[in-house]
């Protein structure tokens, strides 16, 4: 009977304190800023084209397989009149949400900084209907840092 | 009696419990021959989570291997890391920075203590107290994984450790952090401690129940708290430190019956043991490098054969790895103390209740991840 009393002490006890939840969809967390979510791309906006270059660093890297890398020769390079000092740079690049594992070895292998791992909530809350849609292609990849909306934080 | 046995003749039954039952801690399968309410037999089966972890990291460099190890020991990824970049980091025979150790220690612990408060909580509701306690341990959980999330930038496959020291170094609050967290962790051992362990009914369900004496767990080959709640002395990290344990004093807990009651306790104790630790790495966390100086990016070991093991919260975490001069390993077997546990399954449930079936599955702590692979 005492144990049963002390236990019931320590679920009163628990009843005064502070609540420790909060209600998820109207309020967020903060998140730190070592957060990682899904891997995206960085935009340059002095140059106005992605950092990645398409080197296929990444892609190798992965574990998963999750990544495909295709380069084209850049037609702003300052050789073809451009501003850009890249000679090559990313055609297209899709990243498989739906298979990569978060681990951060992409951002570790990029030698370009070109690319992060979201840290924001909408990386976190990425959801769709049809498994396709998880497939992640160049526009998509870049348009969070090209709208300015991440705070990056590059492991190196 | 002998008149009422001939009058009832009772007839053995199989019984299915699992892969998808609630309590069996994921997918795992037991079939109990009952004959009334007794447990005549028991036939386990694994499998069902197996993934093939060890030969998805042969083909994998060493870098890469680390995320599988998290998924294996899902609740102890810190401990799970740990073996397996100590293994690689013995074949290339490297000095690890002072301050990456004494930060590996601190996590480690801390995932000790994360893990503990997991099996606390389950255990509760194997036992019949829905709620209260799983949800109260799950409080004090998610407190600690709060941290882990600041550190490493994930709630759960921290990726966090590399052969040769850390991924990247801590955050700048990180010894405020860690001791904010552990006051709170120690109040919710506090609170387990009064929710549980006096109160008759958790007693009267787990006094006595599940027994098995110090010989045949060491027979089944059973390691971590499941094995001290027998009586035996026996913890990896006295027994063979690795990392900086020889520089630390805390004591190793030992049960003395070796029932399902004692694994409780055992593992709430050694929850403050753990505090205990982390306390004293703190002072010894001074600034410094966080990764070794030869540690490239692709590691290229030299031929050879190691074996490591560490105390993971289970019990012993091994790893042993053959490389042949590749960037991956040749050979990689994970030692898993899950798995070992479980063998000893029929010896203590054949006799008992099936209603305590549950519970003392539930005491064993597995992790179907570990067991699987």
């Amino acid at each position: 009977m005492k144990g049963i009393l002390r236990s019931m002490g320590v679920t009163f006890s628990a009843f005064l304190r502070k609540p420790v939840t909060r209600p998820y969809p109207d309020i967020h967390k903060k998140l730190p800023e070592t957060g990682r979510a899904f891997p995206i791309l960085l935009w340059d906006q002095s140059h106005t084209e992605p950092y990645c270059t398409g080197c296929h660093a990444c892609e190798r890297a992965c574990p998963v397989e999750c990544m495909s890398v295709i380069m084209k020769d850049n037609p702003n390079h300052i050789n073809n009149g451009g501003t850009s000092k890249r000679k090559k740079i990313i055609d297209k690049f899709w990243i498989d949400y739906a298979r990569c594992m978060r681990c951060n070895i992409c951002v570790e292998a990029c030698n370009f900084e070109a690319i992060a791992m979201n840290n924001t909530w909408s990386g976190h809350e990425t959801s769709v209907y049809d498994r396709k849609d998880l497939i992640m292609d160049l526009p998509q990849l870049l348009a969070q840092h090209r709208s300015g909306n991440i705070d990056e934080w590059v492991t190196s | 009696m002998t008149d009422i046995k001939k009058e009832i003749e009772t007839q053995e039954i199989l019984v299915n419990m699992g892969p998808q039952h609630p309590s069996t801690h994921g997918v795992f399968r037991m079939v109990l021959s009952i004959d009334g309410e007794l447990i005549t037999d028991l036939t386990a089966h694994i499998g069902y989570l197996h993934r093939g972890a060890e030969k998805l990291c042969e083909t994998m460099d060493y870098r890469q291997g680390i995320g599988f190890m998290d998924r294996t020991e899902y609740l102890a990824n810190f401990n799970a890391e740990l073996s397996y970049v100590m293994a690689v980091e013995k074949l290339m025979n490297m000095e690890i920075p002072e301050r990456a150790q004494w930060i590996r220690m601190i996590l480690v612990e801390l995932n000790r203590l994360s893990s503990h408060f997991m099996f606390v909580g389950a255990f509760g509701v194997d036992c019949g107290v829905f709620g209260t306690p799983f949800l109260y341990s799950f409080r004090e959980r998610e407190r600690l994984i709060d941290l882990f999330e600041e550190i490493t930038g994930d709630r759960m496959m921290y990726a966090f450790f590399r052969a040769g020291g850390l991924a990247w170094d801590v955050p700048v609050n990180f010894e405020s952090r860690v001791e904010e967290v552990l006051l709170s962790s120690e109040q919710g051992i506090k609170d387990m401690d009064g929710l549980l362990t006096q109160n008759e009914i958790f007693l009267a369900r787990t006094k006595q129940i599940g027994k098995i004496d110090a010989i045949d767990a060491i027979d089944w080959g059973m390691s971590g708290p499941s094995l001290r709640a027998s009586g035996v002395d026996y913890d990896i990290r006295k027994a063979e430190p690795y990392l900086f344990y020889d520089q630390i004093d805390f004591d190793v807990i030992t049960g003395k019956n070796g029932d399902v009651f004692d694994r409780y306790f055992v593992r709430l104790q050694e929850m403050r043991e753990s505090i205990k630790i982390i306390k004293q790495c703190l002072k010894h966390l001074n600034p410094g490098k966080t990764l070794a100086e030869g540690a490239s990016r692709n590691l290229r070991t030299p031929p050879g054969e190691v074996y490591i093991r560490t105390e993971a919260p289970r019990g012993e975490y091994g790893i042993y790895l053959v490389s042949n001069g590749e960037n991956r390993p040749y050979r990689l077997k994970i030692r898993s103390a899950g798995f070992s546990n479980l063998q000893a399954l029929k010896d203590m449930v054949v006799g008992s209740y099936i209603a305590d079936a549950v519970v003392i599955l539930g005491s064993i702590d597995i992790v179907l991840g570990e067991v699987d692979r």
